[in-house]
């Protein structure tokens, strides 16, 4: 079983959109959609959900009123700056307990935070492990790690070939917790400066972490100077682009009818993104 | 007044917002970029940087002279970010979110805190506009720390734009927390809408007012705009979807330098936005 997870540094570079396609196009496979904070796969797939978990993570300190004495220590020794007028602000709290430690008055108490939900669904396509982080929550890269577990132990139990992950954009906790371990990543830019900038500190992680790395050029046509630029930068890094898919309209359109560009449209984008996979599944079974 | 401009989905235009707005203003503004997974405004705006500061995480150093391996770093410690081996201490930096809680409950006094870089703030100016991103080192995880650094120069005294990382966890919350008002800049598709959502579920927890930038308008469906009539949250600003406007993205150019006919409508965007803000404070 391989998996191969879908990156792109800046946001919005069209990640989704091609892992969607991929289940349409894709035999064996199991969906893991690691954008835990702003999953949107699963519009695409229209799954039923079969098992749904809460994920409990980390704590936050709750102050005791009628205990407190209001001394000030744990306004002074909290680095997060999370309590004030004896207050905790939970969105602050990282809930280390170091308050809870040391208040002289053990008016501090520590609660389990209920941070999200995570979900394993049927799709069309296949199984479909996705998840929702609480609003404002912390801890997105251990509930990241949790649906790529499960949708390993998926992939395990039922003989999958491969492991297919839409991840968070950025460079940060999720990204790493989506990357760490999997067979390789897909990079998918685009023609901007924004995106050619951002494609460069996704690479450096994909490279901190030993994961190899292709690159896919997305509305390569919107600017084809900057397209040359991101293939020579590719190539001065031993990075392949191996596909360049042009801009059309026809990719929202199928996103409005909540339905992969590859199942609505027979055009030139739907035959790169077969062309794509078939590079990514080729690789994939050369390592 | 500070203005933070999120979006929940990546790609929207956040930039393209902050860059355009800073621009369009008079008086004293600021630009802080708290996108330091993928900071992007210097791009647009090219400032000359004139000072850089390292952003360090506190971790734990042990004395093993003076450890006598009582267990008590190990067992406060809420990450794992620190075992105690009986023989050694091993701390796990990646782990760890510098809270401080046993070098202070050490009873040996074994522990002291040492600098780790995460990521660095640079600060300058672009023209008339003051401008500091911040950049989380890559490889490293956590971006609260470096957010929490820029915005440390935050100068309440004039107009302060926050761009923001797009999602709608812990780097959202610190980047958007402190904020008068929040732009939230969205596209009219399925994504954008279900993303919009939960990032206007972000701005009401904290208990920020906010309105919708509608971009890419054209495209897509209506379902943006009945939502945002049913929760009574305003759009204040609709870009079309127009190659023009994406050419100047693609080549790093401001909308307002590309098209300066813009320059009325961001003005006009910002008089609204400080009216809202007025009359609430005024309530």
């Amino acid at each position: 079983m391989k998996e191969v997870v879908v990156l792109s540094g800046k946001g919005g570079t069209g990640k989704t959109s091609i892992v969607g396609s991929f289940a349409a196009i894709a035999q064996s496979k199991v969906l893991a959609d690691c954008d835990v904070d702003a999953a949107d796969l699963h519009l695409l797939l229209s799954p039923t959900t079969r098992e749904q978990n809460e994920f409990w993570s980390g704590q936050v300190a709750l102050i005791d009123e009628e205990k407190c004495t209001k001394c000030g220590l744990c306004q002074d020794i909290c680095h997060f700056h999370a309590i004030s007028d004896f207050k905790v602000d939970p969105t602050s709290c990282e809930g280390c307990g170091f308050c809870y430690h040391v208040c002289p008055d053990e008016a501090i108490t520590m609660k389990d935070c209920l941070s999200g939900h995570w979900f394993i669904s049927e799709t069309r396509y296949g199984p479909l492990v996705h998840a929702r982080l609480g609003i404002a929550e912390e801890n997105s890269g251990k509930l990241v790690a949790l649906v790529r577990q499960n949708a390993r132990s998926i992939a395990e139990r039922e003989d999958l070939k491969y492991i297919i992950t839409d991840g968070p954009p950025g460079i940060g906790c999720p990204v790493i917790s989506s990357l760490s371990g999997a067979n390789l990543a897909l990079l998918v830019t685009e023609p901007t400066l924004s995106g050619i900038h951002d494609l460069e500190r996704v690479l450096g992680v994909c490279r901190h972490f030993g994961i190899p790395a292709l690159v896919c050029v997305n509305k390569y046509d919107i600017n084809e100077d900057n397209t040359r630029q991101i293939e020579r930068f590719c190539s001065a890094q031993g990075v392949e682009v191996v596909s360049k898919i042009p801009m059309d309209n026809v990719v929202t359109e199928a996103l409005v009818r909540g339905m992969p560009v590859v199942e609505y449209a027979r055009n030139g984008v739907s035959k790169e993104i077969g062309r794509l996979w078939e590079a990514i599944s080729t690789r994939l079974g050369r390592q | 007044m500070i203005i933070s401009v999120a979006s929940g989905k990546g790609g929207t235009g956040k930039t393209l917002v902050a860059t355009s707005l800073a621009l369009s203003l008079e008086g004293q503004v600021q630009l802080l970029d708290c996108d330091v997974e993928e900071p992007n405004d210097h791009i647009f705006l090219k400032p000359n940087f004139t000072k850089r500061e390292s952003v360090y995480v506190r971790i734990p150093k042990v004395d093993e002279e003076k450890c006598t391996h009582c267990g008590k770093c190990s067992e406060v410690c809420a990450y794992n970010a620190i075992a105690d081996m009986k023989k050694k201490v091993l701390v796990f930096p990646e782990l760890c979110h510098g809270c401080g809680a046993c070098s202070y409950l050490c009873p040996e006094e074994a522990i002291s805190e040492v600098g780790k870089e995460v990521g660095v703030v640079e600060i300058g100016h672009s023209d008339s506009i003051q401008f500091a991103h911040g950049k989380l080192n890559v490889g490293e995880a956590m971006a609260p720390p470096v957010i929490r650094k820029v915005k440390e120069h935050a100068n309440r005294e004039g107009t302060v734009i926050i761009d923001v990382s797009p999602g709608t966890s812990c780097p959202v919350v610190e980047s958007i927390r402190g904020s008068d008002f929040c732009l939230l800049v969205t596209e009219p598709t399925p994504f954008g809408l279900n993303d919009l959502i939960l990032a206007v579920e972000v701005v009401r927890k904290l208990d920020i007012p906010c309105a919708v930038i509608l971009n890419r308008a054209g495209v897509g469906d209506r379902k943006v705009e009945e939502y945002c009539l049913k929760e009574n949250i305003p759009i204040l600003l609709t870009i079309p979807l127009d190659t023009e406007i994406a050419g100047y993205y693609s080549r790093g150019i401001p909308l307002v330098e590309g098209i300066p006919q813009w320059r009325a409508h961001f003005l006009e965007l910002y008089n609204r936005v400080r009216g809202m803000v007025t009359s609430q404070v005024s309530q």
